[in-house]
């Protein structure tokens, strides 16, 4: 029982980090209508940023400590955030609205050449660390409960605990401010936001600003436990079938199928994958997507369009 | 004044609905095919062959089989690596485990392996459609990855996971040096786009672009979409897996899964979306661009930096390859979103039109 339910645990604070990946992905879609394969180098490109600034600003400007260090190194990398959302907006999205799904699918693939072009050849195609001050050691929890404890991942927990915090945050975003309740009008009908005045292109550069700023997060906390490098770009192709899971246009969704494919992965890899012969998180998690599809093709919580197929 | 119909009287049905209509058009395919069959064999170097000409016609042939599914039947896919790897797999095993079988036949059984998988892949089509297809289909890539990788009874059971072909041969042909390599793959290319265009043109085809267009219209007039889409599928694998086999058995010669991998995929989407959606001439197109632009990239760039006096890394280079190669494709997709095909027809009214601009 212990045991189930250290990977239970596992699965969920996994499943977090599947869903600060899959939330940049919902958030463009659902104000741009564009499928933005470009996150997983946009997560990439914002850790990079943040783990080289954070390693050469001690040495610029002789700063010592390392919560100072890290912060600016943030803040610069949330701008720089910025401009690729507002590059990206006036050099390729101004000239591709209406266009086919495939075409602006294909468009960000494109991006995502650029962006991995650019990020390497700036900060270079090391592994790099980034030092947040994150606990590594593990704490066994519940130890009346059970015998031995449950093991327990501190930094995951931390990280998760920050996930959660964000999207708490970006809620609040959408809800209450202006901006958020300009984005949520623009998702709901590009046509009908922009007859009331609110500018499309100004909303869209915001958009994938705060896609960035998601990315920087997940960039940060998976570069901290798993070191910045290169193979950060497919944590986007992880992200998938969350989104697919949880609906295209769903933020909760994404929380929730990030959550439900991070314990399907962990449980079956602990006692499915021994029997097939190990290896089958990555896949398990798309053929649990694809069922789930069969029945539900708009997603958990993805907006139920009609639309006979 | 040398490209224009005038004169040209069909008298027959069949003249009607010939696939060029247009004696010019017919004349200069004729050409490029001599070209392709005599004068290249004879005139091209050896490096050549082996970096562009004989990637560009498997991947060609793959991008056909794309294009028949994105760009005739709207389904769009990101699983086609999955399929190639089916067909080379297949392709092998058959041609290891059954003794004394023709090269040709195990090469299209693993193309009909493929297809029979693609069926199996494509029953969420019936559900979902646009871009959960989409992310549907890379379940199957992601499956086949794994089955190749860790299945050893796929790989004959070999320790390094790669397996490996030789001493090929058709009818007493040796297939070993680059030209019969060559030849080899140009007479699938000619054979299988012939047969794709003809399947466009029929019954079968018209009814995936019914779907294409809209789905429940294609419906009510009376066409299956279980049938259209499945079968569409069906073809559409069986010209990327016959692609796969031959770019394991004609190209690589030893291959592990990794040949096949989600960037094929993508890369054999990009060919047909570049190359336009729609058109089997679209797909040599994109296939040719897509595979010749990183080479000449690789080959310019240092020459370029020499001229302005600087001195670029070969990491450098490669991260201004990927630099230009996305800017390149977003570049196209802005300027042309029809295509380069798009540009070819358009090219072609302009001429019949020449020298008047309307």
């Amino acid at each position: 029982m212990g045991f189930f339910l250290e990977t239970l645990i596992g699965g969920l604070m996994a499943g977090m980090l599947y869903s600060l990946v899959a939330l940049g992905f919902v958030l463009i879609y659902k104000a741009s209508g564009v499928f933005n394969f470009a996150q997983g180098s946009m997560v990439l490109f914002a850790a990079l940023a943040m783990a080289r600034f954070a390693e050469w600003l001690p040495h610029w400007l002789g700063l010592d400590s390392l919560w100072l260090a890290n912060t600016i190194a943030f803040v610069i990398a949330g701008a720089l955030m910025f401009v690729v959302a507002w590059l990206i907006e006036r050099l390729v999205l101004r000239y591709l609205v209406n266009q086919e799904g495939a075409t602006l699918l294909m468009a960000t693939l494109g991006i995502a050449y650029v962006l991995e072009g650019i990020g390497t050849s700036l900060f270079g195609n090391n592994i790099y660390s980034i030092d947040v001050g994150m606990p590594k050691e593990p704490v066994f929890i519940l130890d009346g409960l059970f015998e031995g404890g449950l093991l327990i991942n501190k930094e995951d927990f931390i990280a998760a605990l920050i996930a959660a915090l964000l999207v708490g945050l970006l809620a609040l975003f959408f809800q209450k401010t202006t901006t958020g309740r300009a984005l949520r009008a623009v998702a709901d009908d590009h046509q009908a936001a922009q007859s009331i005045g609110i500018p499309l292109n100004r909303i869209w550069v915001i958009i994938w600003f705060v896609a960035g700023l998601v990315a920087l997060v997940a960039g940060v906390i998976w570069g901290s436990k798993l070191g910045v490098q290169f193979s950060l770009v497919t944590v986007a192709l992880r992200g998938l079938p969350v989104v697919i899971l949880g609906g295209l246009t769903s933020i909760p969704g994404a929380i929730i199928g990030g959550l439900i494919i991070g314990v399907g992965e962990k449980l079956s890899e602990v006692y499915l994958g021994p029997m097939i012969g190990g290896g089958i998180e990555i896949w398990f998690a798309y053929q649990l997507a694809l069922v789930f599809l069969l029945f539900r093709p708009q997603g958990l919580f993805g907006e139920k369009i009609i639309d006979r197929v | 004044m040398l490209y224009r119909e005038n004169g040209q009287f069909k008298t027959t049905y069949a003249a009607d609905q010939q696939i060029f209509p247009i004696a010019q058009d017919r004349w200069t395919i004729l050409g490029i095919l001599l070209i392709a069959f005599i004068a290249i064999p004879l005139l091209v170097d050896e490096y050549l062959f082996r970096a562009i000409l004989i990637p560009f016609l498997i991947l060609s042939l793959a991008a056909i089989g794309v294009n028949i599914l994105v760009g005739y039947c709207g389904q769009i896919t990101l699983g086609a690596g999955a399929f190639m790897a089916v067909g080379a797999y297949a392709a092998y095993n058959f041609h290891i485990r059954i003794e004394g079988l023709p090269l040709l036949v195990s090469i299209l059984l693993g193309g009909l392996t493929s297809a029979l998988v693609g069926i199996v892949f494509g029953i969420p089509s019936l559900r979902v459609r646009g871009l959960y297809l989409a992310v549907a289909t890379l379940a199957a890539q992601f499956f086949t990855d794994w089955v190749f990788l860790r299945i050893p009874w796929f790989t004959d059971n070999s320790s390094s996971g790669s397996v490996s072909v030789s001493n090929l041969q058709v009818m007493g042909w040796q297939i070993d040096n680059p030209v019969s390599k060559y030849l080899f793959c140009l007479i699938f290319l000619t054979i299988f786009a012939l047969l794709a265009k003809n399947m466009t043109r029929c019954a079968i085809g018209r009814q995936w672009m019914a779907i294409r267009d809209m789905d429940v219209a294609a419906e009510v007039i009376g066409i299956r979409p279980l049938f259209a889409k499945l079968s569409a599928f069906a073809v559409s694998s069986f010209f990327v897996g016959t692609a796969g086999a031959l770019w394991g058995f004609i190209h690589l010669a030893s291959w592990e899964p990794a040949a096949f991998s989600v960037d094929r995929s993508f890369q054999l989407l990009f060919m047909v979306i570049i190359g336009g959606l729609g058109t089997i001439m679209g797909s040599l197109f994109g296939a040719a661009f897509i595979v010749v632009l990183p080479i000449v990239l690789n080959q310019f760039l240092p020459a370029l930096g020499g001229v302005f006096g600087i001195k670029i890394s070969t990491a450098g280079v490669s991260h201004a390859e990927l630099i230009i190669f996305g800017g390149l494709i977003v570049f196209f997709l802005i300027k042309e979103p029809h295509g380069i095909a798009r540009l070819w027809s358009t090219g072609k009214e302009k001429l019949r039109l020449w020298p008047f601009p309307h």
